[in-house]
């Protein structure tokens, strides 16, 4: 492995009870790249995402994240909020999670919390209305204003997230992730849902957040004309184990993703994995 | 009538005689069944210590009647009224209406309340029950930050009310402490216990939570009663000094308010004091919270609601967040109960029963879950609107309840349903309850 890279999975391990979801997986994303995580259904692909953004203990291995700054975090000694609060890792989820009774704009807000806390001295300042706060907050709706421009929400800035059509909620969810200014952004399944349309317009989205924000993405996606058109990176997983890695093209093209896609039966698919290899 | 005809007829609605008789027959036979034991038969205790009963069919077929009789008028006029509409969006007429009624209504009661020594000056009685209306709002507007905005389910709010009424009254009593200086003291007691109960209940959710506030309200009570040397048992305390207005004594005394400023005493002068101290305290409590929710802290009590799976993947740490909302919950409490104490003058242990928790429960989820006018408006509909019940004499209960299951039914969401939202940039719009989530523990 060459290159820099942000995140490292150096043989992670996530058993539950007596099943292994995950079985020591290794891969690294780069800095600055899109990062693709994919496999077959049950591959055990949220399980890794869990363990990443800190919802899942590992069983075993490491993960670390090397920042720009030189920091390296090992994230499975973190937990909870901190992943997002310190690891600077922000994720979506699979089942969007938005707040649905607040408004887009609040969604934004809220995902800041940790900055405007400081800003607003852990509360008292802001109780007293200073004027320090009170730019803080400025700042934080400008911010807010400017993601929601970005995907296409601004006119819509006031409307509860529970309100908004499927896609709009998809990349409300994003934006709310990229508010927390996040060093790596975990997408799980952005494009779920969204029709041919929608998806050109997410794929738009991540390429001009890893342009110009300079955003690491990893995501784990289904929609192959999302992996295929914007992935620099491919990991495919099956049965908890990784079983190729590459180049999109290189990828598609590899005899064992093919059959683990395809549903090949045990015998022939180790016919395929040894011939493969 | 063309609104009506638009809709798509109840077609897949049963609708027939015979469904309508069979439904009043069954909501007959539950009443039968409820009402036998509670209605049929009176029991009382006999001169001899014996029971005794004696039974009351008239009355029992009579309710059951009117249950069957008023089911099958129930149906009749839902079928009239055709099926409800479950917009999700709030109709324009009701926003208009909401935003009026939020901009004119809250200023206008505020006026009247302000008012209220003044043109009641002569009523002892409207006095006392406005005092004890606002403390009710008080003890609301606190309960609503812990349910209303974090939604965790407080079964046991008056613990803190205890807490701060005891502290308060100790303090006092024992140290001849004043109440400006105790009141603060009883506000941060009272926050101290709502952390300590907020970490053992940290992990859990809904039902489990409100069980663990249940009994942490009882074991308060249950402590002050056996604790007999520090708090008096159950025989209370006695003798708590009433409020000075600033180091000045409302008393008949030459050093009295009244002897210094030349006037007649007269113990109205106490009554006005005390409400204007509950107003302004009840307001502190209105302000401070309108100002928390739109702090990052507030926001994440709503975020925290919403959904807290999100919220911990967005960096917030919920563990302080919750533990702040029962902190600042409890402080409320905590200066409603010393300021309950100093207006007694006496407290005892029975004062802080369960059904005083869910009275103020029920404030907060009749007004509806966070807003601060619908809580305003509840305990003035709860505890005001009690006492205009008391021509009813022994049927208040009864009617008082029918009330509010009727307004339940009418407004499911409390009285003011609406979310306002905390910032916008162009448009301030409420949102529908259908979308705001009651949390979940």
């Amino acid at each position: 492995m060459s290159g820099d890279h942000i995140l490292t999975v150096d043989r992670l391990m996530m058993r539950f009870g007596g099943i292994v979801a995950v079985n020591e997986l290794s891969f690294a994303a780069e800095r600055r790249k899109i990062t693709a995580l994919i496999g077959p259904n049950g591959a055990g692909k949220t399980t890794v995402f869990n363990c990443i953004t800190g919802f899942y203990r590992p069983s075993g291995g490491a993960i670390r994240l090397a920042h720009d700054d030189g920091r390296t975090i090992q994230l499975e000694r973190l937990n909870d909020f901190r992943i997002s609060k310190q690891a600077k890792v922000a994720r979506t989820f699979q089942n969007i999670r938005l707040f649905p009774g607040m408004t887009a704009l609040e969604n934004l807000m809220v995902a800041q919390h940790n900055a405007l806390m400081r800003a607003s001295g852990l509360t008292v300042l802001g109780l007293l209305g200073l004027p320090s706060w009170r730019e803080a907050e400025q700042r934080a709706i400008e911010l807010a204003r400017t993601w929601l421009k970005r995907v296409g929400l601004l006119d819509r800035a006031d409307d509860a997230a529970g309100n908004l059509p499927y896609g709009d909620q998809r990349r409300l969810e994003i934006a709310r992730a990229m508010c927390t200014e996040p060093a790596l952004l975990c997408l799980d399944e952005p494009a779920a849902g969204l029709n041919a349309r929608e998806s050109g317009g997410l794929n738009e989205l991540l390429l001009s957040i890893r342009n110009e924000q300079g955003t690491s993405i990893l995501l784990i996606e289904h929609d192959m004309s999302v992996v295929m058109e914007i992935s620099d990176h491919v990991v495919v997983m099956d049965y908890g184990v990784k079983i190729a890695e590459g180049a999109p093209q290189a990828v598609r093209d590899d005899p064992k993703v093919i059959a683990a896609y395809l549903g090949a039966d045990e015998e022939e698919a180790i016919a395929v994995m040894e011939s493969g290899t | 009538m063309s609104a009506t005809s638009a809709r798509p007829s109840p077609a897949a609605q049963p609708s027939g005689s015979a469904f309508i008789l069979k439904k009043a027959l069954i909501s007959a036979l539950v009443a039968l069944v409820l009402f036998s034991l509670m209605i049929g038969i009176r029991t009382e205790a006999g001169p001899q210590g014996g029971l005794i009963y004696w039974t009351r069919f008239g009355d029992l077929a009579a309710l059951v009647g009117t249950v069957f009789g008023g089911s099958i008028i129930v149906e009749l006029l839902r079928q009239w009224w055709g099926p409800v509409d479950k917009d999700s969006i709030v109709p324009k007429p009701v926003q208009s209406a909401i935003s009026f009624a939020g901009r004119w209504l809250a200023p206008a009661l505020l006026m009247f309340a302000l008012l209220v020594p003044v043109i009641f000056y002569n009523q002892r009685y409207i006095l006392d029950l406005s005092i004890l209306v606002l403390t009710y709002v008080m003890l609301g507007w606190g309960l609503n930050v812990v349910v209303g905005l974090a939604g965790l389910l407080d079964l046991g709010y008056v613990a803190f009310y205890a807490v701060g009424a005891y502290s308060y009254a100790l303090l006092a009593t024992n140290f001849g402490l004043s109440f400006w200086v105790c009141l603060p003291l009883a506000g941060i007691l009272a926050a101290f216990w709502g952390v300590l109960l907020g970490f053992p209940v940290l992990r859990l959710r809904g039902d489990y939570l409100a069980i663990v506030t249940l009994a942490f309200g009882e074991i308060i009570r249950l402590v002050i009663i056996n604790w007999q040397s520090l708090t008096g048992g159950p025989n209370g305390v006695s003798g708590i000094p009433r409020p000075t207005m600033f180091g000045i004594p409302l008393t008949p005394g030459d050093d009295g308010l009244a002897a210094r400023l030349g006037i007649e005493f007269s113990p109205t002068h106490r009554l006005v004091f005390l409400f204007y101290l509950i107003l302004a305290m009840a307001l502190l409590t209105n302000w401070v919270t309108i100002r928390l929710r739109r702090l990052p802290i507030g926001r994440a009590w709503e975020a925290l609601r919403e959904d807290e799976v999100a919220c911990r993947a967005l960096g917030i740490n919920t563990t302080t967040t919750k533990l702040t909302a029962f902190a600042t919950g409890a402080m409320f409490g905590g200066f409603a109960g010393a300021f309950f104490a100093t207006r007694q003058g006496f407290i005892s242990p029975e004062s802080f029963t369960f059904q005083e928790s869910a009275l103020v429960l029920a404030i907060v989820v009749l007004g509806g879950m966070g807003s601060q006018l619908g809580v305003a408006l509840a305990a003035l509909a709860m505890i005001g609107g009690f006492e205009l019940f008391r021509g009813f004499d022994q049927y208040r209960m009864l009617v008082f309840g029918i009330a509010m299951v009727l307004l339940m039914i009418w407004r499911p969401r409390g009285l003011i349903g609406h979310r306002a939202p905390t910032v916008f940039l162009e448009r301030n719009q409420a949102i529908s309850s259908d979308l705001v989530k009651e949390g979940h523990g």
